[in-house]
């Protein structure tokens, strides 16, 4: 099974293993992972699930849509190139997400 | 590897989800349904159930077979002429619908919704103060859950002062057609006329006031090159599903915390709970109840055969209470962590007011958390019956000032 890591703000590393097709936003919330507030439950509506992917997992990732775009344009924490919503993005290999000070 | 096998055995069950009963009641029979089998049918209306939240969840997701574009009530569009032009959002399938959508969710962002916070703030904590400093017996629903939305939305929308009264019948009226056509349908149909009239009225491009939502959607609907009609169309959506699923939830919210003293207690002593406390009313009351979908092709459904142009009738409130998914279902708990309910429905139908309903609902609720002591019921609740949502005609209640 693919592992997601989990950098929080502090540094603090959590390892999950998950199903390949799992979102890394509900890898996080079905396990308790703090920082990923999802109010929305994955529609790309809230931009509470907002992550910024580790640099070496950046390629292969699936393209941003226009509607994950303008969200992303809405996060609380600055919008970086390698910001995405974590409810967009499903687990097919390792990854690693830095999470952002804050989401609302 | 062998195909799973496909059984023949659903439940048939003789319950009739519009009637009456079941509507002042619902929660007993959602419990009965879900345990019945993950697909059940309604003999009654030849349709499938889906009750539980796995199933719900994966019907909501799959919106190729399970299509919005053949009417998402009783109904088949397919063979009975729709009363009213399709919407363009909730009753259309991708690439029509995700066009449409695109449309609205490039207006209606997360940063759009911050700058009407504020705004909104202010309306919510003179309305609770004024209606809390009057003391005696209040009606829950008329003074509070009705006054709040009925101010910040119209004028948001760009809508006239006058005429705002037709709004709830309107949105009453549509939320009734999706059921079948029973007492509620037919007088929904006849009290609705009238305001029918006005709310198209104020759909036509060049209405609503200059600034508000209404013009937003009319210009960046022209820009998407929607003709006239078809920008008319897209903001009636949010006149028919943006008025009274509000009301609804907050009417719920005062309900649910007179109910549960300690957990008003809670809301009062974190005023910051308001948020997660109006969550927690959507999945615990879900103000809409059912949504149906219909099959595109024949297909297959945890072990039930389901064939093409069947419709499914989606029960999301049962969903939102199944002890598969949430630990103590029919508990009220404003602590809990709610987001990922079915109570705005999810995929690419997600409700669109979704981040407005929870901001009206949250500033409301803080509101009462800063301006009431106490709140205590002082008469029975009147459910309002309606073949979709779930509300209240009036809650007589006593609330104290802080
Ligand atoms: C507590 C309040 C609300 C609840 C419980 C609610 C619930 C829902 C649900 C369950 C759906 C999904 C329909 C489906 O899957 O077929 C939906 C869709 C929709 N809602 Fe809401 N809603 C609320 C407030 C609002 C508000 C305030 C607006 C407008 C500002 C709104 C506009 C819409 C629209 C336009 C759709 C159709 C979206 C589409 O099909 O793409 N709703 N709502
Ligand atoms: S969970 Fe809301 S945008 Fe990802």
């Amino acid at each position: 099974m693919p592992k997601v890591t989990f950098i929080q703000p502090d540094g603090m590393e959590t390892v999950l293993e998950t199903d390949t097709g799992t979102s890394v936003m509900r890898t996080a919330v079905s396990r308790g992972v703090p920082g990923i507030v999802a109010e929305c439950g994955g529609s790309a509506m809230c931009a509470t699930c907002h992550v910024y992917v580790e640099e070496p997992y950046l390629d292969g990732l699936p393209e941003i849509s226009d509607v994950e775009d303008e969200m992303l344009d809405c996060t609380s924490s600055e919008r970086c190139p390698n910001s995405r919503l974590s409810c967009q993005l499903k687990v097919a290999s390792d990854i690693a997400v830095r999470l952002p000070e804050t989401q609302v | 590897m062998t195909a799973q096998p496909v059984t023949a055995a659903v439940p048939e069950l003789d319950l009739d989800p519009f009637s009456d009963e079941f509507l002042t009641d619902p929660w007993s029979a959602h419990e009965l349904m879900r345990e019945a089998g993950p697909v059940f049918r309604l003999q009654r209306y030849g349709v499938y159930g889906v009750a539980r939240f796995d199933e719900v969840a994966r019907v909501l997701a799959d919106h190729e077979t399970y299509v919005s574009s053949r009417g998402v009530g009783l109904s088949d569009f397919a063979t009975e002429k729709p009363w009213r032009p399709p919407s363009l959002l909730l009753e259309a399938d991708p690439p029509h619908h995700t066009k449409a959508r695109h449309v609205v969710t490039g207006i209606l962002t997360p940063n759009l919704l911050r700058s009407l916070k504020e705004g909104f703030q202010e309306r919510a904590d003179e309305l609770v103060a004024r209606v809390a400093a009057r003391g005696g017996v209040i009606d829950g629903v008329t003074d509070l859950a009705e006054a709040f939305p009925l101010q910040v939305f119209p004028d948001f929308v760009g809508l006239p002062e006058d005429g705002r009264e037709n709004l709830l019948p309107y949105g009453s009226m549509v939320f009734n057609t999706f059921g079948p056509r029973n007492r509620h349908f037919e007088r929904a149909l006849e009290r609705g006329a009238k305001a029918q009239e006005w709310i198209m009225e104020q759909c036509q491009p060049g209405v609503p006031v200059p600034g508000g939502l209404g013009e937003k959607i009319h210009t960046a609907a022209a820009e998407a090159g929607y003709g006239p009609d078809e920008q008319a169309r897209l903001l009636r959506s949010f006149l028919s599903a943006g008025v009274d699923t509000t009301v609804h939830g907050i009417g719920n919210a005062l309900q649910c915390l007179a109910a549960n003293p300690e957990q008003f207690a809670a809301l009062s002593g974190d005023p910051s709970l308001a948020r997660s406390a109006f969550e927690e009313t959507v999945r615990f009351s879900s103000p809409v109840q059912t949504f149906f979908r219909t099959t595109s092709r024949e297909t297959e459904l945890s072990g039930v055969a389901l064939p093409e142009g069947s419709k499914v009738l989606m029960f999301l409130a049962a969903a939102n209470r199944d002890p598969r998914r949430w630990e103590k279902p029919n508990e009220f708990d404003i602590r809990r962590k709610a987001a990922g309910h079915v109570g705005f429905g999810f995929g690419v139908h997600a409700c669109l007011g979704q981040m407005l309903a929870r901001l009206e609902g949250e500033c409301f609720l803080t509101a009462l958390a800063r301006h009431v002591a106490s709140i205590e019921p002082a008469g029975e609740p009147v459910q309002q019956l309606n073949n979709t949502l779930r509300g209240l005609d009036s809650l007589p209640l006593r609330l104290t000032a802080a």
